[in-house]
């Protein structure tokens, strides 16, 4: 069954890598355009913060890092240099914006994942409590939940974790990604890492929980009155294993469908609940590069979310055609 | 020996209507017997309610659903609980549905779908689950099993479908086969193939199979012994010779009227179809006899009360008091006159 469908899923990958090349292409071109939109550079925003910079250091700036050439020339050294696997170096940090980005990466993963787990697992559950019932209290509370967590914004959600967790119980840290001095090693430094993650994974996450929810109430709901749930209990199965094995399972599909397209939006998301949280993430440095002008830091980084999103959308076909065996993998 | 299933005065309720009133049915082990009527007569929830599958809102208002276990203890259906009933879901008493398209889960391969039932009632490993699914789908006819046992039902045709739904239901060897239209969804030229593997199945097996219908011809060749019912309830239960020989009650007589044959020269080209006026609708708030504003030998003391079901002959039972009494009146003329 699974090795028969082997063959054509790889074949979706390659289709899907080269495909993906042309559109990462046109991404990076129209984004490095829209940020040539915003008043003022890299070279701007140094002297800005120098506080006082005379004409000459400006000009002087701007031709060290190449921002006085006309823009196709711009465009065309960028592109060159991603064509030697460069990203450029950020006139801001002085460094590799590859570096920059390598060492903020695994943060943003690791919160991004946290997050989308954390909003499957309770979304769904939340979402199987409610069907299962459905128009009775525990419903119609669930429901309200959902909806406050559907309309509160993330970084409202972030300071009230805060100050729960934080201040008033002092269960959790406030901000940072790690026990600054500590030096933990093996099981001790993974555990210190989760309790860092957690409030910022949460406040992210529980917008998604409250659609996830819903989606999961209302599909297992349809999914229930289906003839072969009938056929189901029929068979003499628990209503517990009915819901697992028959209701639950077709009732996914959509939901996988939605995660996917969430993932991406996630890492907007992220940009919000790292500042909250200092936590040392993508997110955060996109913000910093915005507010510094630093283009190239900006431009590594949306090429890298329009990979993820790439990827993503990829892995999302084939698991849904391994959920749904009536969707080819084409 | 009491029978493998006997239903006693039977009612399902809604909140706002009774489908089934007072109906009483049995099934011998090994018999076939065709439950007919028109849609809305009841004979679906019937069915439903023998496994106590009814849909949330029907319940059973009243009687007595006695079922005969392999032990040759009787159990009243109608109040076992949730627990036990499992038990017998799946494993005693089986049923195969009216639409084989959308009566398999579209994600499950049908060889986990038929082994799915083995593993719970037998208690079997997964592997010994599966290779028993393949024989399942082998004994329901399906060419190549080896292969088709890890096909989706999307990949199976409407007749190869319905022949999974039986390796289902026949899976842990029941007592009592129930199918409901089993094959109105599928084309005439399958109709006969599947019911010819059930009642293959019924006599190889020696299940009791309730068969519901509305297809006359399905009956004359399948049914040991037929109720008709109209309205929610049976109006006459006769063996299948007797019924389609000398039907009693004007339901029946219309029904048998209403299906062409070919044998007998009619054709629709040679003119219109008898029809019994009217439908079944005019029944709702009936005081009397439900059939008694499309009947044509109507008389007041149908509209007065329910007529009850009389014996006129061993075995056959009409629920008509003017049929009746011409009925027993010919036999005392005919006693009289030799």
């Amino acid at each position: 069954m699974t090795t028969r469908r082997l063959p054509r899923i790889l074949k979706a990958v390659r289709r899907t890598a080269l495909q993906a090349v042309p559109t990462v292409i046109g991404i990076l071109i129209l984004n490095f355009f829209l940020l040539r939109l915003t008043p003022g550079d890299a070279a701007d925003a140094l002297a800005g913060e120098a506080g006082a910079a005379t004409v000459e250091t400006l000009a002087a700036l701007k031709s060290k890092f190449g921002l006085d050439l006309p823009v196709l020339e711009q465009l065309g050294g960028y592109l060159s240099n991603l064509a030697h696997f460069s990203l450029g170096v950020s006139p801001r940090y002085n460094q590799p914006v590859a570096e920059l980005i390598a060492a903020r990466l695994p943060n943003t993963l690791s919160l991004m994942g946290l997050a989308l787990v954390f909003a499957l697992v309770i979304g769904i559950t939340l979402g199987a409590l409610m069907a299962s019932f459905a128009g009775r209290p525990t419903d119609r509370v669930l429901s309200v939940v959902a909806l406050l967590f559907y309309s509160i914004p993330s970084f409202w959600i972030g300071l009230m974790l805060i100050v729960l967790f934080s201040v008033k119980l002092g269960w959790l840290p406030t901000g940072g990604a790690e026990t600054i001095g500590a030096n933990l090693t093996g099981w001790e430094a993974v555990l210190d890492r989760a309790r860092y993650q957690i409030l910022p994974a949460l406040s992210l996450a529980l917008f998604y929980v409250a659609i996830y929810a819903r989606l999961t109430r209302d599909d297992m709901i349809e999914v229930r009155t289906q003839d072969h749930v009938r056929t189901a209990r029929a068979k003499g199965l628990s209503p517990f294993a009915v819901t697992r094995d028959h209701v639950l399972r077709n009732a996914l599909i959509p939901v996988t469908t939605m995660a996917g397209i969430h993932l991406a939006g996630l890492m907007g998301g992220a940009v919000v609940v790292e500042t909250v949280f200092s936590w040392p993430g993508l997110g955060r440095l996109a913000y910093e590069a915005v507010m510094g002008r630093d283009f190239h830091v900006l431009l590594g980084i949306l090429l890298l979310s329009s990979l993820l999103v790439v990827a993503v959308n990829a892995a999302i076909d084939i698991l849904q055609a391994w959920l749904d065996p009536r969707i080819e993998v084409r | 020996m009491a029978p493998l299933i006997d239903v006693r005065d039977l009612s399902i309720a809604f909140p706002r209507a009774t489908p089934v009133r007072g109906l009483s049915l049995t099934v011998e082990a090994g018999e076939t017997v065709a439950l007919v009527g028109e849609s809305g007569s009841g004979k679906s929830l019937t069915a439903l309610a023998l496994m106590r599958l009814l849909p949330d809102a029907a319940r059973i208002a009243s009687g007595e659903i006695l079922f005969r276990g392999r032990d040759g203890t009787v159990t009243d259906l109608a109040r076992l609980d949730d627990r036990a009933l499992r038990r017998v879901r799946g494993r005693d008493i089986a049923m195969v549905f009216q639409e084989p398209m959308t009566s398999l889960n579209p994600v499950l391969s049908v060889g986990q779908q038929v082994a799915e039932v083995v593993r719970l009632h037998e208690g079997l490993s997964r592997r010994a689950a599966f290779a028993r699914a393949v024989e399942l789908l082998d004994l329901v006819r399906i060419p190549e099993p080896r292969r088709r046992v890890g096909d989706y039902p999307h990949e199976l045709s409407g007749g190869m479908r319905q022949r999974v739904m039986i390796a289902i239901a026949v899976a842990c060897a029941p007592r009592l086969l129930i199918a409901d239209e089993p094959t109105t969804a599928l084309d005439v030229t399958i109709q006969a193939q599947v019911l010819d593997l059930l009642d293959a199945l019924r006599r190889d097996l020696s299940m009791g199979l309730l068969l519901i219908t509305h297809d006359l011809g399905v009956v004359a060749e399948w049914a040991d012994r037929v109720a008709v019912m109209y309205a929610g309830r049976k109006v006459e239960d006769a063996p299948f010779e007797t019924l389609f020989g000398a039907p009693l009650h004007p339901y029946t007589r219309g029904l048998l009227a209403a299906s062409p044959r070919l044998d007998a020269g009619q054709h629709y080209s040679a003119g219109a179809l008898a029809e019994i006026e009217g439908s079944i609708a005019s029944a709702a708030g009936e005081e009397g006899c439900a059939f008694a504003p499309r009947c044509p030998n109507a008389r007041a003391l149908c509209r007065a009360a329910v007529p009850a079901l009389d014996a006129v002959a061993p075995g056959h039972l009409v629920a008509c008091p003017v049929t009746t009494v011409a009925a027993q009146r010919e036999a005392r003329h005919a006693l009289a006159f030799g």
